[in-house]
């Protein structure tokens, strides 16, 4: 035990000795949280849409104009039917069709209530939700407006269909995939150097000739980066908080238990690529392909898995990230607890056994 | 000399990787407190049984003891006898001259006090006590070779390995750093050692010279000079190895 802790220590010496590390530590996940953030974060301004007016009144009339002098949307085309809806998306021409029904002032004034349906391309997940809450804000200022000169409160539903993503994921779903991505980039990538750094300096030969046990190693050099992974990810869980407003809904300690589960799942995969690295320019770049891109490409991150090939879906099914994504929007973003991930948090177990134990094994094995 | 205590003990070591034979039954024995030089060309095979005897490697047969203790059954106590200089010096260049000290001795399960205690006496007598908290990548290579030999036998082992210690190190500090090796093999420490440089050769007690995997001579550097004909270490060493070489 008073073994490991000064192997524990003394790795905590090269890290903080290494300011480059540290820059990589800790600038890199800041860095990618806000990138994605504000890369998919874009200011509305001058949408194009259309409008199919069936009722042609005096109110849909005001509530256009409202729409088109508000400075968000400009009036690219009028259509006349629902079947000219499909082909203005397709075109891409619009990114949202503002629809008034039949008799729409009529109904405002009998009925006090009145509808509009919103169809918005939502293949732009962002956009879209913009455009929406825009247009809601636009028709409630003016109903708003209404009621102080007339006197009357009156509703209009504004109903939102999003078309081709009827999901609608929200604009801060990117946190959780970053969070997976820069865990395991830090864990994976910096654990796999580590070790290397050590072969490559003939440290490692020293230690392996010492009475340390190879599992001894392996959790020394494993307990600095498990603490510092931690930390890493509570900063982009603030970095979300606080300047994306992404929420925290489900519990935290749960949230917190799931990181460290995937945080231990990166690092025995860094230490199964460093037992088949021999320098760090080979253990950099084997994490880099083997496990970067497939988490980038795979897990659903950025691409959605319901629209890979088939093959592709199959094999998104083994990386570990689309599992931890799944965890991290249901506790983040619904706020359900274990029981709605209770699958998923088992097979992230289940991989990170796997993999500690193919890694200890290895790790013997290679160093022979 | 065979009144001696024999610390390591090798009877016919093979080591095959697949058809290749890097140790073709390797016979011999180091006694107590002498200066072993274990010689060969790059390829010869030294490295590998280097290697098994520090218990970095299984053999593929043979019977071997290193300190009294069986290879196969007892490698966590050889492990606690022997030290190990690799031939890259092995220290943490981040980390400061003492903190090495105390990381390796903590490895071997030293006490802190007993870390501290034989950390200073190695400043001293190594003059290094200037440079105690110094990173060691600011230290000059002969300092850091002398550092590592230290830290390697700094735990007391019974027998210290050194793999080709004095590389890339200047003639003089290469002396000295062989009057430390004598002083610690007069206070009854065994030191194996690989070499490329056969005028090292000949401070070693005695030396073995191996060739395609085999030990081909065995004896005091002085036998082998008369016994080869030669006039230097240097000689009988190409005349051993050339001829296999040319195969």
């Amino acid at each position: 035990m008073k073994r490991l802790r000064g192997f524990i220590i003394k790795e905590f010496y090269h890290i903080f000795r290494d300011y480059r590390t540290m820059v990589i530590l800790f600038g890199l996940p800041v860095v990618q949280v806000l990138l994605f953030g504000f890369v998919l974060t874009n200011e509305v301004k001058d949408a194009n849409i259309a409008v199919l007016d069936k009722s042609k009144d005096a109110e849909t009339m005001n509530i256009i104009n409202k729409l088109t002098s508000s400075g968000y949307f400009m009036l690219n085309a009028v259509l006349e039917s629902e079947d000219e809806v499909e082909g203005v998306f397709q075109e891409g021409k619009v990114k949202q069709v503002v629809i008034f029904e039949e008799n729409f002032a009529k109904t405002l004034k009998n009925e006090g209530r009145a509808r509009i349906q919103l169809l918005a391309d939502a293949s732009d997940p962002n956009t879209a939700q913009t455009l929406v809450n825009y247009t809601t804000a636009v028709v409630n200022t003016y109903l708003a407006e209404k009621a102080k000169s007339e006197g009357k409160q009156l509703l209009i539903d504004v109903v939102p269909k999003m078309l081709y993503n009827p999901a609608m994921e929200a604009s801060y779903m990117f946190v959780p995939g970053v969070i997976a991505i820069v865990l395991m980039l830090i864990s994976s990538m910096i654990t796999s150097i580590s070790i290397a750094r050590e072969k490559e300096l003939g440290t490692m030969e020293v230690l392996l000739v010492s009475p340390l046990r190879a599992g001894q190693i392996i959790i020394g050099k494993v307990v600095p980066y498990v603490f510092l992974s931690f930390l890493i990810a509570a900063t982009i869980l603030l970095v979300g908080r606080f300047v994306f407003g992404v929420p925290i809904n489900g519990p935290l300690g749960l949230l917190l238990a799931e990181s460290l589960l995937f945080i231990l799942l990166a690092l025995s995969l860094g230490i199964l690529v460093s037992t088949v690295s021999k320098t760090q320019q080979t253990a950099m770049l084997i994490s880099l392909f083997a496990l970067l891109l497939p988490t980038i490409l795979l897990s659903g991150l950025i691409f959605p898995i319901e629209n890979m090939p088939l093959l592709l879906q199959y094999i998104s099914h083994a990386i570990p990230a689309k599992y931890f994504v799944i965890i991290l929007k249901n506790i983040m973003i619904k706020g359900t607890g274990l029981e709605s991930v209770w699958f998923e948090t088992i097979v992230l177990g289940g991989i990170t056994l796997f993999f500690i134990l193919l890694s200890v094994l290895n790790f013997k094995k290679r160093l022979e | 000399m065979s009144e001696r205590e024999i610390v390591i003990r090798v009877r016919n070591l093979v080591k095959k990787f697949g058809n290749f034979t890097a140790n073709d039954n390797l016979c011999f024995d180091v006694y107590k407190g002498e200066v072993f030089g274990f010689l060969g060309a790059n390829g010869a095979g030294k490295t590998t049984a280097i290697r098994i005897l520090c218990g970095l490697m299984a053999p593929t047969s043979g019977e071997i003891s290193v300190a009294g203790f069986d290879i196969y059954r007892e490698t966590e106590k050889i492990k606690r006898h022997i030290g190990y200089m690799s031939q890259k010096f092995s220290l943490y260049e981040d980390l400061t001259v003492y903190e090495n000290i105390r990381f390796y001795g903590g490895i071997y399960g030293l006490r802190r006090k007993e870390i501290a205690k034989r950390a200073d006496a190695l400043l001293v007598r190594l003059g290094f006590s200037e440079v105690r908290n110094s990173l060691i990548k600011s230290l000059p290579l002969g300092w850091k070779q002398k550092l590592a030999f230290s830290i390697a036998i700094l735990h007391r082992p019974d027998i210290v390995f050194l793999d080709e210690p004095t590389g890339g190190v200047d003639p003089i500090t290469r002396r000295q750093f062989w009057d430390m090796i004598y002083e610690s093999a007069s206070e009854g420490l065994t030191v194996f050692v690989t070499t490329h440089y056969m005028d090292e050769a000949e401070y070693c007690d005695r030396v073995s010279i191996m060739a395609d995997g085999r030990i081909e001579a065995l004896d005091t550097p002085l036998n082998l000079i008369k016994y080869y004909n030669a006039s230097t270490m240097d000689e009988v060493f190409v005349k051993i190895a050339r001829p296999v070489q040319q195969l």
